[in-house]
């Protein structure tokens, strides 16, 4: 048996006097698909943030590669090489797809801002380094054609694939993914399954996804962990989990999944 | 209407995109150095000024513009270096220390401001600058020892390697050759991953410090970076006026620097020349409109501000990217000529506001 990538121990948060996430612990083994599933408010998204660093545990933590991640700010976390897209997309408008992705670079710069203010020669050849390997992930997506479009102006489904591009020029050893196909018609949504998939077998990354598209779920998923109100319902297989009673009974109660 | 075929890398990252730009931009260079010979003195010293206001601007437009960080105190930094300059010049020093030396005090000054930022974001944060532009100005006119206090401070000739650069051509031809250089370093940042890392914390904090963006570090430095191009302008003001007073750098000359920035157009290099260049200009306008208006409106106290006032209000309900928005408009109106159609940029506009909703 090999060692986990990132385990959640024990992980509790806690908003005022609301258990957003109550003792919740699992495993995600290495080039393995994972999934979140749960109604809405089930705790998946502040998960995520607390697996990147956006929110501390109350109690419990995360380890990542067998260190302790919980106590570390955020940008630390991304340079262990965790990547993460988020539920309403968070890019940065006012900026190219190019360069939107050439951020996705900045955990490998390795050049301080005075350097960058004279453009010495290690600037401009880790730039021109930094182009190529973004190139590499805009060939992987197919967004030659948004290159140099400044992102606030690309349809909803686009902007899906740039953020999902945007992590993925981190190079990135996990990858985070909320909601990836939200607001995606089925065609797109059959789209971003194959490229989560291939991004498991030809980049060889982890992925932890948080979708509501349980056709999606079952077909890319590896393993799925079911949540409600913050507590683990059920782990296993996609089947096992659309299974499970208390699954079943936590959509009812919202009848929020069509495919259940 | 021009087709950009990329062929490599290096074509993305240089600073100019065609050969185009690089003769409109050699055309305005060679205006430049031809100024003094076309220009009478008067015109030629306010050119002076835009070149000063730019460098300043650049500072602000760095930190505003490019990071989203506010601030209402920029004029502190001006003292700053204008202070500075003057104290050490009159110690002596050499002006090829003693600007480093400005920039220096004003760029550690502004990490100092720089530290609410870390906390705090907007309102709050431009809540902090203004206090310390306050607290600065109070400290100016009690260092009376350095400043002169509220009697002000005569600042030495400018001299550099036994050349005079007090009298116009010399100063104005040194303006240019160091708001040249602050352009470039600017741009620099901007196409490498400083810059973007900029951007990133102003149109996204969670992101970028999910993209490994740490950032309190980058605000500082976008905090440094523009105090000390505001104290580099200080310095050269200091030198462009020759006498200092703590009212020169009040709350007054925060805003305005603030309103030139944004009429310049906030998040472009450009903006940051605009700004300054349009405000002088207006400036003049006025003083020249003064004698033909009726006495009523030319001899109240308040017109140049209200006028400046208006202008603002104008920009921010009708052209937000400011005259750099304008400026790309009218370009690109005579780049499709024949096939520009009138709803262009609103149809633009509506789609994004639409795509926001979700
Ligand atoms: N920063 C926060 N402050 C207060 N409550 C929060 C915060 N973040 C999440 N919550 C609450 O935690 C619960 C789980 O939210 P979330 O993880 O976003 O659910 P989902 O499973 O739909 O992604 C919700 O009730 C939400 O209101
Ligand atoms: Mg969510």
């Amino acid at each position: 048996m090999t060692a986990a990538l990132l385990e959640a121990r024990h992980l509790s948060v806690q908003f005022g006097g609301l258990k957003a996430v109550n003792d919740v612990s699992f495993e995600v083994w290495p080039n393995e698909i994972f999934s979140l599933i749960g109604p809405n408010g089930a705790g998946k998204t502040t998960i995520f943030n607390l697996i990147s660093g956006l929110y501390r545990p109350t109690s419990g933590e995360v380890a990542f590669a067998g260190e302790v991640i919980s106590r570390m700010p955020p940008h630390v976390i991304a340079r262990l090489g965790i990547a993460r897209t988020f539920q309403n997309i968070e890019l940065f408008e006012h900026a190219t797809v190019l360069q939107n992705l050439l951020v996705g670079r900045h955990c490998h710069r390795h050049t301080a801002w005075w350097q960058d203010l004279f453009f010495t020669g290690s600037v401009r050849r880790a730039e021109v380094e930094f182009r190529h390997q973004v190139e590499e992930v805009i060939d992987f997506l197919g967004l030659q054609h948004y290159r140099d479009s400044l992102v606030a102006g690309l349809p909803y489904g686009v902007r899906k694939v740039v953020e999902l591009a945007r992590a993925l020029s981190m190079r990135p050893r996990m990858l985070l993914l909320d909601e990836p196909s939200s607001g995606l018609n089925t065609e797109e949504t059959d789209d971003i399954g194959f490229r989560i998939a291939d991004i498991k077998h030809d980049l060889g990354i982890t992925v932890i996804m948080v979708e509501h598209d349980m056709g999606l779920v079952s077909r890319v998923s590896d393993r799925v962990l079911a949540l409600n109100l913050g507590q683990e319902l059920a782990l296993g297989t996609a089947e096992e989990v659309q299974a499970h009673p208390g699954v079943i009974e936590a959509y009812l109660g919202t009848a929020e999944l069509d495919d259940v | 209407m021009r087709f950009l075929f990329k062929t490599s890398y290096a074509q993305d990252i240089a600073l100019f995109r065609h050969s185009g730009q690089r003769f409109w931009y050699g055309a305005l260079a060679l205006a430049l150095c031809a100024a003094p010979w076309l220009l009478p003195d008067y015109f030629l010293s306010q050119l002076t000024f835009i070149g000063i206001y730019s460098i300043a601007c650049l500072g602000l437009m760095l930190l505003a513009g490019f990071t989203g960080q506010v601030s209402l105190g920029h004029a502190a930094f001006l003292a700053m270096g204008a202070y500075t300059e003057a104290w050490l010049q009159s110690k002596g020093w050499p002006f090829a220390l003693s600007l480093p030396a400005a920039a220096l005090v004003a760029g550690v000054s502004g990490v100092v401001v720089g530290l609410p930022a870390l906390r705090v974001k907007g309102m709050y944060l431009a809540i902090a600058t203004l206090a310390f532009g306050f607290i600065l100005e109070e400290g100016v006119v009690r260092a009376e020892g350095i400043t002169g206090g509220n009697t002000g401070l005569t600042v030495a000739a400018l001299r550099i390697f036994g050349i005079d650069f007090d009298n116009g051509r010399n100063f104005y031809y040194l303006v240019v050759a160091i708001a040249s250089l602050c352009v470039i370093g600017v741009l620099n940042l901007l196409r490498s991953p400083t810059g973007r890392a900029f951007v990133a914390i102003r149109d996204s904090e969670v992101s970028a410090q999910s993209m490994g963006i740490h950032l309190a570090r980058y605000k500082t430095i976008a905090f440094a970076l523009s105090a000390a191009l505001a104290g580099i302008a200080g310095a050269l003001y200091a030198h462009k006026i020759r006498f200092l007073s703590p009212e020169q750098f009040g709350f007054l000359q925060s805003v305005e620097l603030l309103m030139m920035v944004v009429i310049g157009g906030l998040g472009s290099v450009h903006g940051a020349i605009f700004g300054p260049a349009f405000w002088i200009v207006v400036q003049q306008m006025i003083v020249l409109a003064k004698d033909y208006l009726p006495p009523v409106i030319g001899q109240q106290t308040g017109l140049q501000p209200t006028i400046f006032g208006l202008i603002l209000v104008g920009f921010v309900m009708f052209e937000p990217m400011g005259l750099y928005g304008r400026w790309l408009k009218v370009r690109i109106f005579f780049e499709l000529f024949p096939f520009y159609r009138k709803g262009m940029f609103k149809r633009q506009k509506s789609y994004m506001k639409s795509e926001r909703v979700r």
